[in-house]
């Protein structure tokens, strides 16, 4: 594997191999001393040209427990803002001797066009293109679901038999593609709830569609209920009359987190507009998984990085 | 004094003959004619010279991209004898001073007739009518008029552009897009787009747009043209149209007959264009239409960008792509080779039809007797690929690699080779 560009591209050998490598990872994480020193002289850089701080920082973090260096360009300040393209940008990064870069970009297809366009020849992490894809984040969701459901037993299983229900802006939403994706690669049921404007009107996914939360819980008592973010530009576009109808209609309350089955977990890859789309009881319940994912987003983002940089590449393609 | 002589050629009708061509006009046509120089034209197809109704010729102010000279070599190698110039230049082509700037351009550089093609509104703004009969009086002899690039969205304004372009027998040639409804578009709204994370232009937004303008049309009594179709749903409209009685014409681009939204998933910036290539349904649409008749023309919406416009990440990218160099071969295509229709429908599609729509004087003519020798000379055994260099300044090209079947081999342009063997050759402005 030269590059993760999109979840689409992942067997499922390979996705639950990455999972298993990143329980290694989270075992390394959970010592005293964590730190590996497997990717020792290795250079990754953060190319960052959305502001995306926790992010940055879970990659940061996941290559300096690897023993990797890092360069963190963040496009505010930086020549980009004097008008410097994507190509040029890359190309003096590398020329300044690195191995991978972690692209998140405002664009669509910007982490694909880095790896295809014959620019650079460094490997190519997405850490979220526009509204397209964010890979890293969906395995990270996968590796958190099959902890709650497997507990230490999880390596080398899949999520079979679980249906997990995403809610929220899912036309605009790159967690979404990319963990619509992974879910049915590891065999798990998918199932959109959103009011029909933030739905593709045109799709062909391999997926269940419900325009009202209540009857998704009802009906599907699914296993996972990922709340996805609002984003504020949403607001004033007409897609729903007001943040209050929203929460109304499509929030997680403590009425719905009650419906949910005694199993079911609550997942949000943050920042959580806590009383829009979660409210403050649900975000802090036990059934939610929030800072868990934040901090299994260090062992896949350490498994991803170990997977493409090192030189044993446990995974084969 | 006969100049030239193609011996032994193949009229639209099939018939083998020679055309004579004195002091730039077809002096004769029949066997056994002789002359100064001939050519060997047999299994060559003769067609009247293109007229490519949508050429975006970027001078002046964007001769990084094109310039009247190297656009009109390019249509010179696609078999063009006349392109109209989009308006969207710098400045605007909304004035009588630079119309005439730009027929100038055309005149000095000889390789095909250049017909400006003047802005709708001051600007391309959508706001103020620009000063439609001074760009039609002018030496420019403006008949077509368009803000293409841009749609002129607000219905008050079609409506008296329509309406004052009568005066002089001239058209609005629409860019049809609803702004509001292709806010941040970046390709065809659909099962691609979901997938690829890339905001949608739906075809509603140029469906209604052209209901709007076909009934506008009808309701002053005026003509008006649709730039570049892409969907099913505006075929329907034209073909409902056209039975209706309303007059109104219709262009597809070749990059539209050949090319599908199944290409963007590369985010290849080489594949984004306005409108957007749309899906196979729309492209099977498009082809039947320009083969019964609802669609009248072939256009290229030839649109050169430098490399940095496209070698980028797809949002930043500019939308266009070039094709005077591939339209016949794609005509040939569709037309011809698939056997749904004939040449006599490729003649009018790439040549009779774009003149008569555009008023143009002395092209679009049948190959007779008398008729100035405005001729492209196809032959339907070529077969090439693609490069990605033509004699555009920019390498925006779509079909590089492809192989293409079909190629003009010699154009003749007032009597003249423009074209020789493929060849550019030196013209006599």
């Amino acid at each position: 594997m030269k590059h993760l560009l999109s979840t689409k591209d992942l067997s499922k050998d390979q996705a639950v191999g990455i999972l298993d490598i990143a329980e290694e990872m989270s075992a390394v994480n959970s010592r005293e001393i964590k730190k590996l020193p497997t990717l020792r002289g290795k250079t990754v850089v953060n190319l960052f040209f959305e502001d995306s701080t926790r992010t940055r920082i879970s990659f940061e973090l996941a290559a300096k427990r690897l023993s990797a260096d890092v360069i963190n360009f963040s496009a505010k300040g930086s020549s980009v803002s004097k008008g410097e393209s994507l190509k040029d940008t890359a190309q003096t990064l590398e020329a300044m001797g690195t191995e991978a870069v972690v692209i998140r970009h405002a664009a669509s297809g910007a982490a694909q066009k880095l790896a295809e366009s014959g620019w650079i020849t460094s490997h190519i992490v997405n850490a979220g293109d526009g509204t397209h894809e964010h890979p890293t984040q969906a395995l990270l969701d996968a590796f958190t679901i099959r902890k709650r459901f497997h507990g230490a037993a999880s390596t080398g299983k899949d999520l079979s038999g679980l249906k997990v229900a995403i809610v929220g802006d899912i036309l605009h939403s790159r967690v979404a593609r990319s963990n619509l994706h992974l879910l049915n690669t590891l065999g798990a049921e998918v199932l959109f709830v959103a009011p029909p404007t933030l739905l593709p009107a045109a799709q062909d996914w391999k997926a269940k569609f419900h325009y009202s939360l209540d009857a998704c819980i009802n009906d599907e008592q699914p296993d996972v209920l990922m709340m996805l973010r609002i984003q504020l530009e949403r607001m004033n576009a007409s897609f729903f009359p007001s943040e209050r109808e929203y929460a109304r209609g499509w929030g997680l309350n403590r009425s719905r987190l009650e419906n949910l089955k005694e199993t079911a977990i609550v997942m949000h890859p943050g920042p959580m507009n806590r009383g829009l789309e979660i409210d403050a009881h649900s975000a802090d319940s036990p059934k939610s998984t929030v800072l868990e994912q934040v901090s299994n987003g260090v062992s896949v983002r350490m498994a991803v990085l170990y997977s493409l940089l090192s030189n044993e590449g446990l995974i084969n393609d | 004094m006969t100049d030239l002589v193609i011996k032994n050629v193949t009229m639209v009708d099939g018939k083998v003959t020679d055309i004579a061509i004195s002091n730039g006009v077809i002096s004769a046509i029949g066997s056994g004619l002789s002359g100064t120089e001939t050519l060997d034209a047999s299994s060559l197809i003769a067609l009247p010279g293109f007229v490519d109704l949508h050429t975006h010729l970027r001078e002046p102010g964007y001769e990084q991209s094109e310039t009247v000279l190297t656009g009109t070599q390019s249509a010179a190698l696609g078999g063009y004898t006349a392109v109209h110039a989009m308006a969207n230049t710098s400045p605007v082509a909304d004035t009588a001073g630079v119309v005439e700037q730009i027929k100038t351009l055309g005149d000095e550089a000889g390789y095909c007739e250049v017909f400006p093609i003047g802005a709708v509104t001051v600007g391309l703004q959508g706001e103020k009518m620009a000063e439609l009969g001074a760009m039609a009086k002018s030496k420019a002899n403006v008949r077509v008029f368009s803000d293409d690039g841009n749609c002129v969205h607000d219905p008050v304004i079609m409506r008296r552009a329509l309406e004052y372009v009568k005066a002089f027998d001239g058209v609005i040639a629409q860019h049809a897009q609803e702004p509001r409804l292709t806010a941040g578009a970046q390709m065809n709204e659909g099962i691609v787009s979901a997938e690829l994370g890339l905001t949608g232009w739906p075809a509603v937004a140029e469906e209604s747009i052209i209901a709007r303008d076909v009934l506008l049309a009808e309701h002053v009594g005026s003509r008006v043209h649709i730039c570049h179709l892409s969907t099913r749903g505006s075929v329907e409209l034209i073909r409902w149209a056209k039975q209706r009685g309303i007059n109104v014409t219709a262009e597809v681009t070749p990059h539209h007959l050949l090319l599908t939204d199944e290409l963007v998933r590369s985010y290849d910036a080489k594949y984004k264009v306005n409108p957007p290539l749309r899906t196979a349904d729309d492209v099977a649409a498009l082809r039947e239409a320009l083969v019964d008749g609802t669609i009248d023309i072939i256009a290229t919406d030839h649109a050169p960008h430098p490399i940095e416009a496209k070698d980028c990440e797809w949002a930043a990218a500019a939308n266009g792509m070039v094709g005077l160099e591939a339209a016949a071969s794609i005509a040939y295509q569709v037309l011809v080779e698939s056997g749904q229709s004939n040449y006599e429908r490729m003649s009018a599609v790439m040549s009779e039809n774009p003149a008569k729509i555009a008023r143009d004087q002395n092209q679009g003519q049948p190959i007779a007797v008398g008729n100035i020798a405005n001729i492209a000379l196809f032959d339907p055994q070529a077969k090439r690929s693609m490069s990605e260099f033509t004699a555009s300044k920019s390498t925006n090209n779509p079909y590089a690699g492809m192989e293409m079947h079909g190629a003009v081999k010699h154009t003749i342009f007032r009597g003249k080779f423009t074209v020789r063997d493929y060849k550019l050759q030196e013209a006599n402005a």
